[in-house]
Parts: structure tokens; sequence; C-alpha cells
């Protein structure tokens, strides 16, 4: 120790933040708890329930069809939008003007407003007016409003066309920043175009991926604007995500009580999901996290032991 | 193991409008070891990537073994380098590293393994074949990289490109006489590039000092030292670097503001010029110029005088026993054959003695 008092006045710089945080998140985030564990009628009228909103949470069919059509959504979504992204990020030019202007119409997507990306893709896709709805009824029956899987096939798309882009940025910027000498010693070991995405670009994309794969699966997970401005979760439930069942069950239905549990539950799935993939694929960067074989634990094992003994040890294991 | 010819090599990056190298012929024999000196952007890295095969020059052929490879590509000249850092596929253990050049032209699995445990060998990094390359410690990760260059057979030659660049400090030392053991071993033919005066000249047989796209000297560090045959290499090599000072010379006596400083060895030399000596061969004497001492800067083992004189200032190494006292005049001379005048391309055209004259 150096005899000196620590200094703690720097937290005082936190809390602004704390009180902005605390009204923004934390305080609704109570309430919400608060509305999943009382059945509350009114001010001076409630009834502690335990967990009681949770188990109907969990046996609600409605919830449970809409929870696996929403990680099939998020799987399809992943799966197209990630490699799609990084196609796209190898095609951009790397310099020059037609880099900037490769930029600027990939991020088109990414700036318009919500709402306006509602709007367009309603007309986009209506099949007496619309520019694509009347494309596609040229090859074969299209209709958002009565078909199943062309509105599922609608949201996809939608979906593909407005976030592919920050797939396709994120990995683009990955790829920029992996130094020319990677590309000129594997020119000379004379890896083939493959083998230098497998063994160079691949491993350095590896954190920006992993962020584009957290950020693609949150927001299709909790994907709420699309199916809402254009099928309206409709036919039937088929485009219904996690996101428009529980605004139907908490302002639709009114009942504030499934709802707050249902969030609840939601919240801690994206949470624990994300938490869980960040550190499976973080695992072998962390301190003192180096995969030791067996062989290589015996060793040191051995290491530990007196000199006389280690021979003796060493004679028995031969 | 080759014979690496450029002829009239040159290159520019923007059509011809500005050359990164000029035209450049010459012969880097078998088995020696070349070192490339110069400051950053002076054209090495150039020039080492167009004998790499990496960048085909926009001008000028390239030859190894007396064939003509300026259109071969990088992955059929059998050449390795090794970069600023070490360039390691992180996924791969150090042997998949290794082993990595040779599958990749289907060599049978029975060789690759063979020579993969040679060359392990030869660097001495066989207990780390099975780590990751990103465990080690940064000298032997350059070890490694070296070593995927070198497990080909029949290697044309080896090129580094500031090889140290990354290397802690501690371990630099030792790195560069790995890698100059390893030369010794082999017997292949060495490039190394770098701006760094020691670096060079502790390490290769002979040294080129490059300036702004040109090869300006070649030879041995000694000979670079003593008789600098450019400007450049006389400001680049060596530290501190010359004094220089413009001349007038007027049938070979050379005076600056009309004072004489010295007489060309060469005859009939007139016009402007630059006269340049090292410090190390300024040298305290009864005769020779008069000078103010300034400061001076003692190194231990020897002293740094700060010199003026009239509009001009010079740098003088002397022994540690000299008595220098700031404020007094000293007089200072030259070595004939030490001193050198620079025609306005910065060429060196004779050698100077000091002026007989003297004095002021």
């Amino acid at each position: 120790m150096d005899g000196k008092k620590k200094n703690n006045r720097a937290w005082f710089l936190v809390l602004p933040v704390v009180f902005v945080v605390a009204f923004t998140a934390i305080i609704p985030l109570m309430a919400v708890a608060n509305y999943s564990l009382q059945d509350i009628q009114g001010a001076s009228n409630r009834l502690f329930v335990g967990l009681d909103f949770f188990k109907r949470v969990a046996t609600d069919p409605n919830i449970q069809d809409a929870f696996t059509r929403n990680l099939t959504l998020s799987a399809q979504i992943l799966l197209i939008q990630i490699p799609l992204g990084i196609f796209l990020a190898r095609l951009m030019p790397r310099s020059g003007w037609k880099a900037s202007a490769a930029l600027v119409v990939v991020a088109i997507p990414l700036i318009i407003p919500w709402n306006v990306v509602g709007t367009t893709w309603r007309i986009f896709t209506r099949s007496d007016i619309g520019l694509g709805g009347v494309l596609v009824n040229q090859f074969f029956d299209y209709n958002l409003s009565e078909d199943t899987t062309d509105a599922w096939a609608t949201i996809l798309v939608m979906d593909t066309w407005h976030w592919t882009p920050l797939v396709t940025l994120l990995v683009y910027a990955g790829l920029r920043s992996i130094p020319q000498a990677y590309y000129q010693a594997a020119a000379i070991d004379g890896a083939s175009r493959m083998a230098v995405f497998r063994f160079v670009e691949l491993p350095k994309l590896r954190r920006v991926l992993m962020i584009a794969i957290l950020l693609r699966f949150m927001d299709s997970f909790m994907m709420y604007t699309e199916p809402f401005v254009v099928t309206g979760g409709g036919p039937g439930s088929s485009t219904q995500t996690l996101s428009i069942l529980l605004t139907t069950i908490a302002i639709g239905q009114f009942d504030l009580g499934v709802a707050g549990a249902f969030s609840l539950m939601y919240f801690l799935f994206i949470q624990i999901f994300s938490f869980i993939f960040f550190t499976v694929l973080t695992l072998d960067e962390r301190p003192g996290a180096t995969k030791v074989t067996p062989k290589e634990k015996k060793a040191a094992k051995l290491a530990k032991e007196p000199k006389q003994v280690r021979s003796k040890l060493e004679k028995v294991q031969k | 193991m080759a014979e690496i010819r450029l002829e009239g090599v040159a290159h520019s990056y923007d059509g011809g409008k500005t050359y990164a190298l000029n035209p450049i012929t010459m012969t880097w024999k078998d088995g020696k070891a070349y070192a490339l000196l110069g400051p950053s952007g002076c054209g090495k890295t150039t020039l080492l990537n167009i004998i790499s095969g990496l960048l085909k020059p926009s001008e000028g052929k390239v030859f190894i073994d007396g064939k003509d490879v300026t259109d071969v590509v990088t992955d059929d000249r059998n050449i390795a380098q090794v970069f600023q850092f070490p360039v390691l596929y992180d996924t791969m253990t150090v042997r998949k590293n290794l082993e990595f050049p040779l599958k990749n032209r289907k060599v049978p699995r029975a060789k690759v393994a063979e020579r993969v445990n040679e060359i392990a060998a030869l660097l001495g990094i066989e207990k780390d074949l099975d780590r990751k390359p990103s465990k080690l410690r940064s000298d032997l990760q350059q070890i490694v990289s070296l070593g995927r260059g070198l497990v080909r057979e029949d290697v044309s030659a080896i090129l580094f490109d500031e090889p140290l660049t990354v290397i802690d400090q501690n371990f630099k030392w030792t790195l560069r006489n790995r890698l100059k053991r390893l030369h010794l071993a082999t017997g292949v033919t060495v490039v190394y590039v770098t701006h760094d005066q020691t670096e060079a000249l502790t390490f290769a047989d002979e040294v080129l000092v490059m300036d702004q796209g040109s090869l300006v000297q070649a030879g041995t560090s000694e000979s670079l030292f003593l008789e600098p045959q450019h400007e450049f290499v006389g400001y680049f090599i060596g530290s501190p670097g010359m004094n220089f000072l413009d001349v007038e010379a007027s049938s070979s006596v050379l005076t600056h503001n009309g004072k004489p400083i010295g007489k060309a060895a060469k005859a009939g030399l007139n016009g402007s010029h630059r006269f340049g000596v090292r410090p190390e061969f300024l040298v305290p004497s009864k005769s020779g110029l008069e000078f103010k001492i300034d400061r001076v800067e003692d190194r231990g083992v020897f002293k740094l005088v700060h010199l003026s004189k009239d509009d001009f200032k010079f740098i003088a190494k002397t022994e540690e026993s000299y008595d220098a006292k700031v404020g007094a005049k000293a007089n200072f001379s030259f070595d004939a054959k030490r001193a050198f005048v620079y025609d306005m391309n910065k060429k060196a055209v004779s050698t100077v003695s000091p002026s007989s004259a003297g004095g002021n």
C-alpha cells in the first residue's frame, strides 16, 4: 500500500447516468415486474399471485407457437443475411470513388425511417398496384393477405433488404482492417481464393461477425414493425412475432399480468441467449483459458513433484 | 538457391506520373546477404515486392537464374518473404502453418511431414509445433512465418521486409543473430530491407542504400562509411551524419564565401559544389580552419563538439580526452582521403585535401 487514501469522488460523475437509466429502464422494468407478480385491478385492489402468470405464459399454446415461429424466423434471417452480407462485402470495391459510392448505396436501406419503410413496402407488395406485387404476380399467384407462405416470404425479403446492409457494412469494415501482408503471404503460400477466405478472412472477421450475429438475432427476435405494417401478423397468426403477440395481449386484451410475465421472460431469454453466445465465442480469448491437452496436464503435474519422485513416476509411466 | 538479376526495373503506382522506383539494373549473387537500406518511402518495399512477384514492375525484367520471371506469379517463384509483423494463420497450429504452403501445392503427405520436421529442427521450434502461434513470443512468431517460406524445397531467396519492427527490444538482437545463422546454414540468397543502419551493416555482406526510388550506393558497410559516393549516404549512414557546406570551385580550389576550405584532388573543377566531411574525420589540429566551440556533448567514450564558423556549423567527433571549452576558439582539419566534394546531382566527384592556406 502506498498509504494514500483512495479518492472515490469520481463515482459522483456516474450519478446522472444512474438517474437517467433509473427513469428510462429500471423503474419501468420494476413496474412490469410488479404487474407480473400481482393481479392489479386498481390502485388499492391488488392480489399477490406469485408465479401464476409465468406458468400461464409458459403453457399458453399461442405464445408457444409464436415463440417457435419467431425462433424459426430469426434462424432463417441469420442463415440468409450473414452469408449474403459477407458475400456482398467481399464484392465491394476497396478504394477510390467506387468504394464511397458502394458504401452510400449499401447504407440507403439503413437510413430510411421505419414508418417510411413500412409504408413503402406495403404499397410495393400490393398485388394490384405495387411494383413488386404486380411483378411477382406475373410468374405465380402472389397475395400476402391470403397466402401464409407469401406473407412469410415477404417479411423475410423485407427484413433482408432492410438489415443485410448492416452485416455488409460490419464485414466490410472488418475486411478493410486486415493488413495487406496477409493476402501477400497467402499469395506466396499458393493459397486458393477459398483458402484465403477460410484461413485469413474468416478468422479475422470473427469478432465483427459475432457482433453482426448478436445484433441481427436480437433485432429479429424483437421484430415488430415489419409484420405490423405489412401483414399485421396475418394471415391468421402466420407472421405473428412475439412482439406483436405481446402488444396484442398488453394493449389489445389489456391482460397486464400475463403481458408483464411474458415481457420479463422474453427479456431474460434474449439476455441469456446473447450471453451464452458471447461467452462461447470468446472462450479462448480469456486469459488463462488455454486449452490444455491431457498430455500437457500430466507433464505439468509431474513437474510439481520432487525430483526423486519424478524420476520414479516417469519410469512407471514408461 | 539462385541469382536474381534486375534489368532496368522501374515502377510507378500512378501510371507513369511519378516513379516509386527509378530504373535499376543489378545482380543479387547467389548465397549472399544483401541489405536494402533507406528511409520510409524510398522504394525499398516496392523493390522487394517486385522480386517476390507480388508486384509486376511497370518497366524492365526480372531474372531468376537466368530465367525471365517477370510474368511469373508469386506462388511459382519459390521465394520466401517475411513481413514487418509476423503473418500467421491464427486458427492453425504452428505445424499446420508450416504444412500450408506444401498442402496448397499438393505435395504428398509423407513428404510434407518430413519437410516440416526438417524445417522445425532447423529453426529450433520442434517443441512448439503443436501450439497455436498466438501463444508464442513475437520473435518466435517471426521465425515461424519465415519457416512457412523455407518449407518449400529449393527456395530461391528469402526476403525480409523490416522483420524486427514489432519485436520486443530484448529479442531484436537474438532474432537478428538467429536470422544471420539461418542464412549461413541454408546458403540462400537473402535480401533484408530495413531503415536501421545498425541492422543493415551487421547483417549483410553488401548494403544497398536507396533514396527517393534510386539506388545511390552499394558496398560493404566499411566503404559506405569511409567513402560515401552520394550525399545521401553521408547523411543517412553514421551518427551523426556528414557535415556539408556549399562551396564554390575554381580550378579545383574550394572556397566558401571567398574563404578557402580545401583543394579537390580532381583537376579542373569549377562551379557550385558541396563539400562533405564526416564528424569522425574532422580532427583537432594546429593548422586548419578556426572554429568557435558552441556546445560539447560528452557521450562517455567520445565527445561531439559543435563548431561554428561565420555562417555555418560543423560537428566533430573527438576522443574523450579532447579538452573542449565552450566559447573557445579551436582549429580543426580533416583527413585528405576522407573529405569529399559532391556535384549538384549529389554524386561524389573527388576527395578533398585541406587547404594549405589554412586559418582564415
